[in-house]
């Protein structure tokens, strides 16, 4: 990704921006987080002000940090204590309604992430907001700075009820009409809550609880190798040959 | 006076010219649209909530089923964010296979397009015309896959296999004999670059004949010229890319200016619109398709004179083969780990974007240090396209509707997700 500017993003966003943003630039991609209250001031410079010039929105996307972090499956006691199948844990897939995980213990779960694409200085930038509250999420809509977040709000609306407020249209958009809660939130469960058949007798679409049960077959496991230290000592002396 | 009130008509979602599960809610007057409400999400499958409840490489197939007719270019943007975070990168032969097959890719979806909006705007033959080409490359999807369309071909840190040194002859059939089986069957003579080599150097002709169908057809030129004008500034504020974005003169494309794969070594040309307009995106999308026609001629010469590895050796990532399987018990080792947890990938996240043939597809993923990701967002390039469809067709009359869906060149696997 080539820069036409003199200084890199990092340096004029901290310079423009100082202490409202706190950024940081991992693997050339560089990511600012700031808090919902700045959002708009910041968005509108950022499209505006010719050291940026942000003129298009690539991408709006709810995430809900519930559960990051968390493994199922112990590694580091293995040797001593022996393998087990028996799972501990409720990631994504291993819990119905009834039984999701309501012990939320992480303080501010949702933020919107948005990536900003500038197409007169060829580069892009992240932006992460979180909101203050985990029982009313709530941001300010970037719509009427960049019209086409509309729909990407909407689905952050619809699948981690995420609201914005000033957004001129914040209906449901990928979920069935009438759905109930929102499908992505990690306490919601991966095989729904309902189902649909047709019944013949009354001739038409019903709606009834699940019948399947949850299943994940592969736990989820957190590995400090996860940074292939070892593999790349290994690729290094060529151990196979030895 | 006689009272006049507006008709509400509701298009699709069962409708042959709403490419897929599209219903749109058309607010009327007369034939002219006052306002078009697209309802989406009949084709949501929770794509993404899938992908956090499985191993990485087990979502790979789910990538292919977004944006049906573009397989391998989303399989592209999903395995370059986890090779990403793995800090790996693909063998240089297999960064030139998946060139390839990105610009095949490419071919496939404008032949698709070209085909369904010339039929939704009365062109009937075009579409025969396309999916015969489209058939030719669907083998060479088969060849080197197993599958025509969901392929799971590209793996982080390379690709499955190596490009087959055969490709399968045709057997006489009902709809093979003759002069035409002797024709097929003897571009199928040698290896799969043999083939591709033959399929290119005949495609221009084709595309010839596309042209020749509609370039200057008149009827063709009434449906699309000065329809659906997109203006450059209008077109960046409502997030859209790919021809959508070089229709209306923006000189921007990922494979220029951000390379990734092999485009940085590929010669080739962007074409770019003047007006903005429908005609101006179809003209656009049909020189793509020459263009892509050049960079597989390119990959294919490069690929004939240097063989080596297309996957990485590393097996915490990639499985070793199963002939070292067969005797070494590191291997074995590894391949169970690999197929019954797979890999962890290092936390942290990225966004990685490729050039698919309807736009920027993305993919931004977050990991936890886990061996399934965290949160995979993907951004689908017709989704954003499609937002804008209330803004760019009021005041057009119903007919136009059906070009302009034409144009967005939408796929419901990749709106709906």
């Amino acid at each position: 990704m080539s820069d036409t500017h003199p200084t890199s993003l990092a340096e004029r966003l901290a310079a423009r921006f100082g202490d409202m943003l706190s950024i940081s630039t991992v693997r050339r991609e560089t990511t600012a987080e700031l808090a919902a209250s700045d959002l708009l001031a910041v968005a509108t410079a950022l499209r505006d002000e010719p050291a940026f010039r942000f003129t298009e929105l690539v991408d709006l996307c709810g995430i809900d940090y519930l559960g990051y972090g968390q493994t199922e499956w112990d590694t580091e006691t293995i040797s001593s204590t022996g393998f087990s199948r028996g799972v501990e844990g409720q990631a994504v897939g291993r819990f119905n309604w009834a039984e999701r995980p309501r012990e939320v213990d992480q303080p501010r779960r949702f933020a919107s992430v948005v990536h900003l694409l500038s197409i007169a200085s060829n580069c892009r930038l992240r932006l992460r907001v979180f909101c203050d509250d985990d029982d009313f999420p709530m941001l300010p809509s970037l719509t009427s700075i960049w019209p086409g977040v509309n729909w990407f709000e909407r689905e952050a609306f619809d699948l981690y009820g995420i609201l914005f407020d000033g957004h001129p249209d914040l209906r449901r958009i990928l979920t069935d009409y009438g759905f109930v809660g929102h499908p992505f939130r990690k306490d919601f469960p991966l095989i729904g809550n309902v189902e649909v058949r047709y019944d013949p007798e009354q001739k038409r679409v019903i709606y009834e609880p699940v019948s399947i049960e949850p299943r994940v077959l592969v736990p989820r496991t957190i590995r400090d190798d996860a940074d292939l230290i070892q593999a790349k000592a290994e690729a290094a002396d060529h151990w196979r040959e030895n | 006076m006689q009272e006049i009130r507006n008709y509400t008509m509701n298009f699709g979602p069962q409708h042959p010219a709403a490419h897929g599960v599209l219903r749109l809610v058309m607010e009327m007057d007369g034939e002219t649209i006052v306002r078009a409400d697209p309802h989406v999400g009949l084709l949501h499958r929770g794509t993404e909530k899938l992908a956090e409840s499985k191993p990485f490489n087990q979502s790979i197939g789910y990538m292919d089923r977004l944006d049906y007719v573009s397989m391998m270019c989303n399989e592209h943007a999903y395995v370059k964010a986890i090779e990403t975070l793995l800090g790996v990168e693909a063998p240089e032969r297999a960064q030139y296979i998946r060139t390839m097959f990105d610009e095949i890719t490419r071919i496939l979806n404008h032949l698709m397009w070209i085909g369904s909006n010339a039929l939704d705007l009365g062109a009937m033959a075009v579409f025969l015309y396309a999916f015969r080409e489209r058939e030719e490359l669907m083998d060479v999807y088969e060849a080197v896959s197993g599958a025509r369309m969901h392929a799971t071909y590209y793996r982080p840190g390379g690709v499955y296999r190596d490009l087959p040194d055969r490709m399968p002859q045709y057997r006489q059939s009902p709809w093979h004999k003759g002069q035409d089986l002797k024709r097929i069957n003897s571009w199928r003579e040698g290896s799969m670059l043999d083939y591709l080599d033959a399929f290119t150097a005949d495609f221009p002709s084709k595309v010839d004949e596309y042209e020749e169908l509609l370039t200057s057809n008149r009827i063709w030129k009434q449906r699309t010229v000065g329809i659906g004008v997109i203006s450059p500034e209008l077109a960046q504020q409502w997030g859209m890319t790919g021809v959508m974005l070089r229709g209306s003169g923006v000189e921007w494309d990922l494979r220029k200016k951000q390379p990734y794969a092999k485009y940085a070594e590929m010669d080739f040309d962007i074409p770019v619109g003047v007006s903005g307009d429908c005609y101006d995106r179809y003209l656009c999308r049909v020189e793509e398709m020459r263009q892509s026609n050049r960079i597989i001629r390119q990959c294919v010469a490069w690929l004939r004179a240097n063989p080596g590895p297309v996957m990485l050796k590393n097996f915490k990532i990639a499985p070793p083969s199963r002939v070292e399987m067969k005797e070494d018990m590191e291997a074995l080792i590894h391949h169970f780990k690999l197929f019954t947890e797979g890999y962890c990938v290092p936390a942290g996240e990225t966004y990685a974007a490729v050039e698919a043939p309807k736009g920027e597809f993305g993919c931004y993923l977050v990991s936890d240090g886990a061996n399934k990701p965290f949160r995979v967002h993907l951004r689908a390039p017709g989704f954003a396209h499609l937002s804008s469809m209330d803004t760019i067709v009021r005041g057009h009359m119903l007919a136009d509707v059906v070009a302009m869906i034409g144009t967005y060149d939408l796929v419901f696997g990749e709106v709906d997700r």
